[in-house]
């Protein structure tokens, strides 16, 4: 699936003052990805954003796009433009010139500006709206004024941090659309920061899961969501029931069996007996009824909470204590303190190294 | 409690008595100024008779007042349009960039401000007959930009703000340079504070009596041509003139005013 990598960070620290703020993160994006840099707040992935676009230099490393060093190069020379997360319109032109200012800048002249201006706002959905002062528009027209704005220039790649942080819901999701349909239209690659795991899963080629100035996991959406790398990608993709456990003995070849509150789990990896583990499994692939390949015994249902599509049930049992994430479809019918009998199919348990 | 309701209103009462007096006291000598220059006598002092417009007609026919009020009107443009460019520039600089002894930097611009006029008047006289350079107008707006750039420089620093940072990083992003930032973004962005600067150093620069005094010989501002009139004697020409830069003033004064307000909002 990885075409040739365009942008590549290679070791990059960052550090402000004593802070360290990325510490050697390295990433290889294809010419057409779109990127989505997930984490909490500090964990370096706006950082790494600025040190992509050129707004920060790092204080190791390299960084090169289409095979050139751009590691020394100021925002205005690299092929990168930015979405900012308070779109950073220039209040004092209208929509036609926030969007013909890089044009302007780049000496396309009269015709040849208005027709790029028209194509551009025509593709975000703007068409008629030259004449427009910025304080006229709504939030998701001025987020689409920044991303014509931004677009117009034909970077090679375009970064967008937390661009739609400032939307309401229907209008986030809307905007993921679009957002997804320009990039195959323009065929860019998008580099997009968000702290939204939904957001990321819905947009995203290529997650990269940051935390403390490290990446923690980098994959295509389903497979970091299925199977995390580490025990941070694993809860900040989402829920999930966490069996701790020890691995007793290597089966044949890459098959363990761990010991678990559950009895022992049998799981695909390479780790000496003994070692510390963490098993986690993602809630709907935990099932109400015993027929499944794994029994994890009988749990009593502390709490469901009914969220339309789903009821989102937490179980518990106690001696030796566990407790359970699940999901059940919205027509079960559920009580606390009812006792559930729960299986899962041996693939979906992720091993994770503590 | 009781004792403040037996006499309800007195309080407000002695308290409006008070501002009135305060009020009377500041601006007393203004009205009478202003009146006395609609005299149609030859004294500017009672009774009042007229009002007439004869002294303003005098003051506008009167070749050192007319010169004056010239010299003033260059003066007064030139040194605040370098007050504020220069401010402008400087504070730019400390708002943007990180540097070794920023804050002494900004102290030392800040400075003058805190110098008396008749300091930097006398030092610039000193410097200037030291340096070979005769006494001019060109010395006086030198004077006024020492002190009317630190106005503009706390003005224009006051709204280079994070927002502005992002928009110009924008700005950067799409490949300005940074002299195209600043006259096509930040300029443009900060327009009414710049204006507002413009206009307060305009109406400080336009009755500074000081340092024009001390570095003029025979062009002079207008209040230097009111204080030589003045030792002639009183006359309602004076009066006119005086109330002339007072106008002029109180309506580059409100410039600023609606100009600064409307930001705040």
């Amino acid at each position: 699936m990885r075409e040739e990598a365009h942008l590549v960070v290679e070791d990059v620290r960052k550090l402000y003052g004593e802070v360290v703020a990325l510490d050697g993160v390295s990433l290889a994006v294809g010419a057409t990805d779109y990127v989505v840099l997930l984490g909490p707040s500090g964990s370096g992935k706006t950082t790494l954003l600025s040190v992509i676009g050129g707004f920060a230099f790092p204080s190791a490393g390299r960084i090169t796009i289409a095979g050139k060093d751009v590691t020394a190069l100021g925002p205005a020379v690299r092929p990168t433009t930015t979405v900012f997360q308070d779109y950073a319109l220039f209040p004092h032109m209208t929509v036609a010139g926030n969007v013909g200012f890089g044009l302007r800048i780049r000496g396309v002249a009269g015709t040849e500006q208005r027709r790029r201006v028209g194509a551009a706002l025509e593709m975000v959905g703007l068409t008629g709206f030259d004449r427009r002062g910025i304080h006229e528009l709504s939030g998701g027209q001025r987020q689409r004024v920044a991303l014509a704005r931004a677009l117009v220039v034909e970077p090679q790649i375009l970064l967008l941090d937390e661009p739609l942080g400032a939307l309401d819901l229907n209008l986030r999701r809307q905007m993921q659309d679009e957002l997804l349909d320009l990039q195959r239209r323009t065929g860019r690659s998008f580099v997009h920061v968000t702290h939204d795991q939904e957001e990321a899963m819905a947009l995203a080629s290529l997650i990269v899961v940051m935390n403390k100035g490290r990446i923690e996991d980098l994959g295509p959406p389903q497979r970091v969501y299925a199977r995390p790398a580490t025990r941070f990608a694993a809860t900040f993709m989402g829920e999930s029931t966490q069996f701790e456990g020890r691995v007793a003995e290597r089966a044949s070849g890459q098959c363990l069996l761990v010991e678990t509150p559950v009895g022992h789990l049998p799981v695909t990896g390479n780790l000496e007996a003994g070692s510390q583990v963490t098993i986690i499994l993602r809630p709907e692939n935990i099932r109400a009824e015993a027929g499944g390949e794994i029994a994890l015994g009988e749990a009593r249902v502390r709490e469901a909470v009914f969220q339309g599509a789903h009821y989102r049930v937490l179980a518990s049992r106690q001696s030796p204590a566990q407790d359970f994430v699940l999901r059940l479809p919205p027509q079960a019918v559920i009580e606390p303190g009812m006792a559930l009998k729960l299986s899962c199919a041996a693939g979906d348990l992720v091993l994770l190294q503590r | 409690m009781i004792g403040r309701l037996r006499w309800p209103g007195a309080g407000t009462a002695l308290g409006a008595l008070y501002m009135a007096l305060c009020y009377g006291f500041i601006f007393l000598p203004v009205i009478v100024l202003v009146l006395f220059s609609f005299q149609s006598g030859d004294l500017p002092a009672p009774p009042f008779n007229g009002p007439s417009l004869r002294w303003y007609q005098a003051a506008f026919a009167d070749g050192r007042l007319v010169d004056g009020f010239t010299n003033s009107l260059l003066v007064g443009g030139s040194s605040s349009a370098l007050s504020v460019l220069l401010g402008f520039f400087a504070a730019y600089g400390i708002a943007r960039y990180e540097f070794p002894l920023k804050r002494a930097i900004q102290a030392i611009v800040i400075l003058p401000l805190a110098v008396s006029y008749l300091l930097i008047g006398m030092g610039l006289l000193v410097s200037a007959s030291w340096l070979g350079f005769s006494p001019s107008l060109s010395t006086v707006v030198i004077g006024h930009v020492v002190v009317n750039m630190p106005l503009a420089f706390v003005i224009c620093l006051a709204q280079l703000g994070e927002h502005q940072r992002r928009v110009e990083a924008a700005a950067r992003d799409l490949g300005a340079s940074t002299f195209r930032v600043l006259f096509s973004i930040t300029a443009p962005m900060i327009a009414p504070a710049l204006i507002a600067a413009f206009c307060l150093c305009f109406t400080l620069s336009w009755d500074e009596t000081l340092i024009a005094l001390l570095n003029t010989r025979f062009d002079v501002t207008l209040p230097v041509v009111i204080l030589s009139l003045l030792r002639g004697g009183v006359s309602p020409l004076t009066n006119a003139a005086g109330s002339f830069i007072f106008l002029c003033s109180i309506l580059l004064m409100v410039v600023v005013e609606l100009l600064l307000l409307r930001q705040r909002r």
